[in-house]
């Protein structure tokens, strides 16, 4: 393994701790199902690469603009969870995230199936990052957004998100408006996965349909319900095995997608709470 | 305060409520009875916003409430219990309270910024948890309550609304005598707070027992209201009980 590829795999594991963390704010923290992740963080990464491509934008303006517009699809796709029941939003948060796939690889604005290509590296101060400096950065990133993960299970925002997952009429009972805080929560996690996604396409230099697939999306919700749905540390723990494990285990690349699954269904069965979940054996273990 | 005016339900063909007109007064505690099916949850599901009625209407403090959502009329000072306990079972206790002084702040852009922990927030929903008798169990799960502390646990949340109405659907359900006993005493002390309760019992005993003002709901129709004596005498009353095999003994 040359050091190169390791610092390759870290700044995914950053990217994904990302991505695992905004989902929990969704399936965590507000108890909305999603199984469509991929969709904003897709839409994250094409921001970035059409509007520095096409339009020459700087890696500042490319940065805010994927965040803003991830926010912005979490805060659209908030508005018909308003109206469906819980069964049918996994339903269509799956059809959304193969609309948005569909659209990047029919559309030739967004390059068809080959994508954008030639993303110019970020610069800072006007200097290149190496691999290792850009791992570095997207470390600070993950840095940022624990801390904000940690501020809002401090502040009323969670308690509203709590409040609806545990109970909607319990919440409305006391005050809470269940539309309202179901859109904080699409936002904040559209714009998380927008950042992610700002994050790989640089990168990468090139974004391609298939890497926001729907089994990327699976590929999230894997890492949060390993980890521990509801926790921080958990979606984080979650991340890292699942980008590194199967680096390490070649032979598994195939099966990735099987494994997902038998792990999911192994975690529901025997860990619900996900491995530092609440009745997890390794937060048990951390406490003795 | 509350009124409630010739209000109609109807779900499909089932006509749940049928013109029933009511009045809460202030300071009261207001009894809400009538056998199994006969309407009651969903008068209060109506008057907290949870369900339109079909036709007529609700006021409170002179004010047109049906139609607004519930998270508004529990920001005007409607605040409320369920006949099946709904707690938030995953946070503490006294963090379910917390999460109940929050009605101004939900709806602002205070949420990003405020926090619940505060100390005056602790000291009230200490006060909050003592007077329901849960104190001691401020850091347990709400689910690990039983199901008698965990219904005392709504009304300690509902309380932390600072509401001027209470409504309380079968609050006495699934308690044993003395638990039964203490929520009677519980009523009281709501009371001299300046509360005004509106609750839904079976217990007839105990109604009669701690209300000041009883309605009588039948089929969805409204058929006595009065003082607890005058309207357990009432033979419509008897009978409505009589045919569905509760008793009654005031
Ligand atoms: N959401 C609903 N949909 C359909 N029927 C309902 C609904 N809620 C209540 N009902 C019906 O309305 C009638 C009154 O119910 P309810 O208000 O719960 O009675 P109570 O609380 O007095 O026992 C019952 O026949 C019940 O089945
Ligand atoms: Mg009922």
């Amino acid at each position: 393994m040359t050091l190169d590829y390791l610092y390759t795999l870290i700044t995914f594991s950053n990217i994904f701790i990302i991505l695992s963390l905004s989902l929990n704010v969704l399936i965590g923290y507000a108890g909305q199902v999603s199984l469509g992740h991929a969709a904003f963080f897709g839409i994250g990464a094409y921001t970035s690469a059409v509007l520095a491509v096409k339009f020459g934008l700087g890696y500042g303006t490319t940065l805010l603009l994927s965040v803003l517009i991830g926010g912005f699809f979490g805060f659209l796709l908030g508005l018909p969870s308003l109206r469906v029941r819980h069964d049918f939003l996994v339903l269509a948060t799956i059809g959304l995230n193969f609309v948005v796939v569909a659209l990047f690889k029919y559309i030739d604005f967004f390059g068809g199936p080959y994508g954008i290509i030639g993303l110019p590296a970020a610069k800072f101060f006007g200097k290149e990052l190496g691999t290792g400096g850009y791992a570095l950065y997207t470390a600070f990133w993950v840095v940022i957004v624990i801390l904000l993960m940690i501020y809002i299970e401090k502040i009323y925002l969670r308690y509203g998100f709590e409040a609806i997952r545990e109970n909607e009429d319990a919440a409305e009972s006391i005050g809470v408006s269940v539309p309202l805080f179901k859109i904080y929560a699409f936002t904040i996690s559209g714009a998380l996965a927008g950042l992610a996604g700002n994050l790989w396409a640089y990168q990468m230099g090139m974004v391609f349909p298939d890497d926001f697939s729907f089994p990327v999306s699976i590929t999230i919700l894997t890492m949060v319900v390993l980890g521990g749905v509801g926790t921080i540390s958990g979606p984080i723990l979650g991340a890292v095995l699942l980008t590194f494990l199967p680096e390490l285990l070649r032979f598994i690349q195939d099966y990735r997608l099987l494994l997902y699954g038998i792990i999911i269904v192994i975690v529901m069965m025997y860990q619900p709470s996900g491995l530092l979940g609440r009745q997890g054996i390794l937060r048990k273990a951390f406490k003795r | 305060m509350l009124r409630v005016i010739d209000v109609s339900k109807s779900f499909g063909g089932l006509q749940a409520l049928k013109g029933v007109s009511f009045e809460v007064e202030e300071g009261r505690i207001h009894a809400l009875i009538g056998p199994n099916g006969a309407g009651k949850t969903t008068m209060f599901n109506i008057i907290n916003g949870f369900l339109k009625p079909t036709s007529g209407r609700v006021e409170f403090l002179g004010r047109r409430i049906s139609g607004l959502p519930p998270h508004r009329i529990a920001l005007m000072g409607i605040a409320r219990t369920f006949q099946i306990v709904r707690t938030f079972p995953e946070m503490s206790v006294i963090e379910n309270v917390l999460a109940g002084m929050g009605k101004e702040i939900y709806r602002s852009w205070g949420v990003f910024f405020k926090t619940p922990w505060n100390q005056e927030n602790v000291k009230k929903a200490l006060e909050l948890l003592r007077l329901c008798g849960l104190e001691d169990l401020k850091d347990f799960a709400a689910s690990t309550l039983p199901i008698g502390l965990q219904r005392k646990l709504e009304i300690a949340r509902a309380l932390a609304t600072s509401p001027k109405l209470l409504l309380l659907d079968e609050p006495a359900s699934g308690l044993n005598d003395q638990e039964t006993a203490e929520l009677a005493e519980l009523f009281r002390k709501i009371r001299d707070f300046g509360v005004t309760i509106l609750f839904i019992e079976h217990d007839m005993r105990f109604t009669m027992g701690v209300a000041d003002f009883v309605t009588v709901l039948d089929y969805g129709e409204k058929i006595a209201e009065g003082k607890p004596k005058e309207v357990s005498r009432n033979p419509r009353v008897i009978e409505a009980y009589l045919g569905t095999g509760s008793e009654i003994s005031a």
